[in-house]
């Protein structure tokens, strides 16, 4: 190679640059939403119904989190998952309700679509001791293991690996699950996928690894983070693959289920990247200096609860009134949850050394 | 209803919020998701959103202003609505305790719930029984160069150890007259030109195999510690001058510290105590031995209800009984009961010392000399004069904070002696 | 001097070194169009441009062994971990490179980086991200230790950190980044590694503390000053090489001590502290040498438990009553 002239010399991404004139920045391109309506997809008119309670119920849970978080009524981080709720709640109808799920910090939409109520949830947040980890875990930390979701991780790609010894356990115990494992597009970027995708290929084990493409690895744009397309990851590992619209329910659900009855039928893992977009910033303190705001309404235009809200009243799935009545009873539900929450009392101070071992009285150094 | 708009927290670190900017005015309309500020914050210019819809009927604090989190900076309600009630609960304070006062709570948190679990106490390793002394580093290598032995000093720290004060004081006081351990004191002299007093034995009498199972038995099972307080004597020494000038009344300063003990008792039952196996009697009534050096030994002529008795009556029964001891004429009746033992060798000039409890109680006063020391006040040197007592208890018994607690109120007692009189 | 904050302090440090050395660059997550995830690095993207701040994915193992490689082969990286907690990622390139490469080459490699973010808790943010890590690495040989407390000896210290041939780790706390103090503007203003402070003088007790415990025995500090007991607070800043006789002198001063350190017990700073004055100062101590720790427990998110995990002043008040037998 030859020399270049020093003032030549840059390491800004090579994915990045400005957007066509008069155009907007996406974070993500999509792909086209499934066409199917709802009775073809094998969905009743109540299964749409539930799908549109629980992303809304995900959605005003977190709106009243992030308020009392600003209220200083509790601390630490709070990633807020709004914008990609349809993500969660298409892949859980899609799943077995026994099959597993592992996903990463942000992790508040997984809980609440798998049995994490609105008052452990929000008790959770508060770091009381009626929360779904005991307040020990706060909000990066939901889980609710006797529903098979096995929480929300901390280390960005810390919980790939994990995934797919929860594959491999249900291989070797021949129980027909299969496991799900939930990351950012951020974690691509980490040697633990990869690691994770060359075991899974090699032993065959039932998982599905994906990535919930948001645009965002915090601040800095997928495109200007990681080279090519993610999905493309696969090829290199001869993985079976797929890119998802996330911003339809429908879509998510019918890929996904799509996907797991091939897991569960051949036990091969697949490598799939749902794209989405998440409309808050990545933590309570991120100004977002990073995107436009029309970017985000350019999202928030197509967004998954509006869309679906729409389908449901053009098809008389449910009238305005009966939509109505469900917003408002989850409205209510989340804002008992927050004075459940408030009332609930913190964790003993012996919870201090609780759950550390599983014997009595362990160890403790002094 | 009208609803407080408060400094929202937009980062985990922030304290207090800057108003950069204001996107409405007062009687403007808000939806739920509007932002109707931008705040700086120690991190970066965040964007304030509201949770409801509704008209901004008041803005409190202009762009510039800082606001301590939770502070009021807006209110929404209906137009037209009377809102002066809010106005006036809030002047801008926090209304969240838990956000803005973190540190002051921090500290107050910590206080309240840190013994369950830090911290090993620091003498966990050095309990033992088998008599060894337990002396610090420190106070070993002092009591080394001093020629001190370790074996004469009482410790003050846990468990009884020897801590560098305790050497110090010992070498204050008798370092001079201590032999170096390994010189034996009973090494028969050898030299002839020396003239010196013959050796001989003396009969055991009676008295001091009393003494020495009674005392032997006390210091071997009753586990003692000690402590020492100072006090100033110039009010007593004043009061004493006084009745014996005005009044031409003596007493003596024993007696005024046995009058003085009788009132701490009576507030501190539990000095006021007995070792009685399954469990500890408090006495209800203030009787007290009285340490009468005779020249066989030593006799404990016992003070009855002296908590209720007045100072002359103390001094005269003293001196009556003391009578009767170095007489040999004390009745049985006259040395049972006691439930507590003052000693003192203030008149030999013994600066301080420590007492041997006397079975049953649970603690004895042993009674030092008045000094006469230099003391400073209003910033000048005069002169003072101060007592040293030292309390020792029985552990089984008595703690050390229920000791100090008495001897803190002995010490007010004699160094105010008019609140006897209370 | 001027009042700076912390993160100003180490920003005006590297903004200096980056000056005077073309060789020095910043590389890690979020450090040049964001900024700092702390504000750290502000503004030097603007003036430095792409090739000298430099973004990196979330690739933690990766971007650590770019840097021990473009050490080794002439460059000065500042490689800056969002925290520590995500440096164990990294910790293979930091353990078994950085600080072996020169050894197992027969000194013919040097490794002139430095490892640079927050370390340990900083509030309510779970097992994961409030680990105190400066006690392990301080156990690699090879490596130098920094964890200062105040803008001051954070300038000086991370300017003779980037311009160390060695693999230098420099710790701060993100509770500390607006933390304001007096920092020197001398022109190349130093401090050297391995070189401790006394900060406050007292006469009955030395505590050692540091990092964001400095703050919390200057607090335990001031209350007992109250009650007439003198502490001598000693700030190792740098944590290897230590200062050991800074400390030993205070301690024959002082003939008690209490290490406060935000690490667990086991074989921790505080327990190598302890045991060094047991070995060179034992006929001086008038009592055990005492530590004030976590506990041997993960960090909770309860505030509640947090507060109850988390060191604090009254702790150390407790400590200091014990060794002075109050």
């Amino acid at each position: 190679m030859a020399k270049k002239a020093k003032s030549d010399i840059s390491f800004a991404p090579t994915g990045m640059q400005s957007p066509e004139k008069g155009g907007v920045q996406k974070g993500v391109d999509l792909p086209p939403a499934t066409k199917k309506k709802h009775k073809s997809l094998g969905l009743s008119n109540d299964q749409v119904a539930d799908m549109y309670a629980q992303m809304y119920l995900q959605r005003r849970f977190e709106e009243r989190a992030m308020q009392q978080y600003q209220k200083g009524k509790f601390g630490g981080f709070l990633h807020l998952y709004i914008g990609q709720e349809a993500v969660s709640t298409g892949t859980v109808f899609a799943l077995q309700n026994d099959d597993d799920i592992i996903t990463a910090y942000r992790d508040h939409g997984w809980g609440l679509c798998r049995g994490i109520t609105p008052k452990s949830g929000m008790a959770e947040l508060f770091g009381k001791a009626t929360g779904c980890s005991k307040g020990k875990g706060g909000s990066m930390h939901f889980a609710n293991v006797k529903e098979h979701f096995w929480g929300g991780y901390g280390i960005v790609g810390g919980h790939i690996p994990i995934a797919s010894g929860l594959a491999f356990a249900n291989k070797y115990q021949a129980n027909g699950r299969i496991s799900t494992c939930f990351f950012g597009d951020g974690a691509v970027d980490q040697g633990a996928l990869h690691e994770t995708l060359n075991l899974a290929q090699l032993w065959k084990l039932p998982a599905i690894f994906v990535v919930e493409n948001n645009g965002y690895s915090m601040g800095t744009a997928a495109k200007r983070h990681t080279v090519a397309e993610i999905v493309d990851r696969a090829k290199g590992y001869g993985m079976k693959s797929a890119v998802i619209n996330g911003m339809d329910v429908f879509s998510v659900y019918e890929k996904m289920k799509e996907i797991a009855d091939d897991v569960r039928e051949h036990s091969e893992p697949w490598f799939v990247e749902i794209r989405t977009y998440r409309y808050r910033g990545h933590s309570m303190s991120d100004p977002q200096k990073y995107r436009t705001k029309e970017e985000l309404e350019e999202y928030q235009s197509i967004d998954p609860i509006e869309r679906l809200k729409a389908y449901i009243l053009k098809e008389g799935i449910r009238s305005e009134a009966d939509l109505k009545a469900v917003e408002d009873g989850i409205e209510q539900e989340v804002l008992d949850a927050v004075t459940f929450a408030d009332e609930s009392p913190f964790p003993e101070d012996s919870e201090l050394y609780e759950d550390m071992f599983v014997e009595e009285n362990p160890y403790f150094h002094v | 209803m009208a609803i407080k708009i408060e400094m929202p927290k937009l980062s985990d670190t922030m304290e207090e919020g800057v108003i950069a900017k204001w996107n409405v005015k007062e009687g403007d309309t808000v939806s739920a998701g509007d932002i109707i500020a931008e705040v700086e914050t120690d991190k970066a210019t965040m964007d304030v959103e509201v949770f409801d819809g509704g008209t901004i009927l008041k803005i409190v604090p202009g762009e510039g202003d800082a606001v301590p989190l939770g502070g009021l900076i807006a209110i929404i309600g209906d137009a037209g609505e009377d809102i002066s009630s809010l106005l006036d609960s809030d002047g801008g304070a926090t209304s969240d305790p838990s956000a803005s006062t973190e540190s002051s709570k921090e500290v107050e948190q910590t206080e309240t719930t840190v013994s369950a679990t830090q911290l090993p106490t620091a003498a966990n390793d050095s309990t033992s029984s088998d008599g060894r002394i337990k002396a610090s580093p420190l106070a070993k290598k002092i009591a080394e160069e001093k020629g001190i032995d370790l074996q004469s000093v009482a410790g003050s720290g846990p468990e009884g150890r020897i801590v560098k004060k305790d050497v110090e004081n010992a070498s204050n006081s008798t370092a001079t007259s201590l032999t170096r351990p390994g010189a034996p004191a009973s090494t028969p002299v050898s030299t002839p030109s020396f003239s010196s007093l013959e050796s001989r034995e003396v009969k055991v009498s009676q008295m001091r195999k009393v003494i020495a199972k009674r005392l032997s038995e006390s210091k071997f099972s009753n586990p003692h510690f000690y402590e020492t307080i100072d006090i100033d004597m110039k009010a007593a020494v004043e009061a004493r001058t006084l009745l014996k000038e005005k009044l031409d009344v003596k007493v003596s300063f024993n007696d005024i510290v046995v009058k003085a003990s009788a009132i701490a008792l009576s507030r501190h039952q539990a000095i006021n105590s007995s070792w009685m196996g399954d469990v500890i009697v408090e006495h209800g009534d203030v009787h007290i031995a009285v340490a009468v050096a005779i020249d066989e030994g030593l006799m404990t002529p016992v003070i009855r209800h002296v908590d209720k008795k007045g100072l002359l009556d103390i001094s005269s029964e003293t001196r009556e009984l003391a009578g009767l001891a170095r007489d040999r004429k004390l009745t049985p009746e006259q040395m049972e009961g006691s439930t507590f033992t003052i000693s003192n060798l203030g008149m030999f000039g013994i600066e301080e010392f420590t007492a041997i409890i006397n079975p049953p109680n649970a603690c004895i006063l042993a009674v030092g000399a008045i000094r006469d020391v230099p003391v400073i006040e209003n910033g000048a040197v005069v002169p003072g004069k101060r007592m040293k007592v030292t309390l020792s208890s029985d552990h089984r018994i008595v703690d050390g904070a229920k000791a100090a607690e008495f001897l803190n109120t002995l010490r007010t007692l004699i160094e105010n002696p008019l609140s006897m009189l209370l | 001097m001027a009042v700076l904050q912390f993160r100003e302090a180490i920003k005006h440090a590297i903004d200096e070194e980056m000056s005077r050395d073309e060789r020095v660059f910043v590389m890690g997550e979020e450090v040049a169009e964001y900024n700092g995830a702390y504000k750290v690095t502000e503004g030097l993207l603007d003036k430095y441009g792409y090739k000298r701040v430099i973004d990196t994915p979330i690739s933690e193992l990766g971007f650590a062994g770019l840097g021990v490689g473009a050490a080794m082969n002439g460059l000065r990286p500042i490689v800056e971990f969002m925290t520590f907690n995500f440096a164990v990622l990294a910790a293979d390139q930091i353990i078994n490179h950085a600080t072996k490469v020169k050894y197992m080459t027969g000194g013919q490699a040097d490794c002139p980086v430095v490892f640079r973010g927050p370390n340990a808790s900083a509030g309510q943010l779970g097992a994961t991200h409030s680990v105190a890590y400066d006690s392990m690495y301080a156990q690699f040989p090879g490596l130098k230790v920094i964890y200062v407390s105040e803008p001051n000896d954070a300038k000086g210290l991370m300017k003779s950190a980037i311009r160390d041939d060695n693999p230098v780790l420099f710790m701060e706390s993100e509770q500390m980044y607006g933390l304001k103090g007096e920092v020197s503007d001398e022109q190349d203003f130093i401090i050297p590694i391995g070189k401790g402070k006394i900060k406050r003088e007292g006469s009955d007790v030395t505590l050692v503390a540091h990092g964001k415990m400095y703050h919390i025995a200057v607090k335990a500090a001031e209350e007992l000053a109250k009650e007439g007991i003198e502490c001598e607070i000693i700030d190792p800043r740098t944590v290897k090489p230590l200062d050991v006789e800074l400390i030993l002198n205070s301690v024959k001063k002082t003939n008690r001590c209490i290490v406060v350190d935000e690490a667990h017990p086991f074989a921790g700073f505080a327990a190598e502290v302890g045991f060094l004055i047991q070995r060179e100062a034992f006929d001086y101590l008038d009592a055990p040498v005492l530590r004030v720790t976590l506990p041997d427990v993960n960090a909770p998110f309860s505030k509640s438990l947090f507060d109850l995990w988390l060191p604090g002043p009254k702790q150390i008040i407790d400590a200091v009553k014990q060794v002075t037998y109050k």
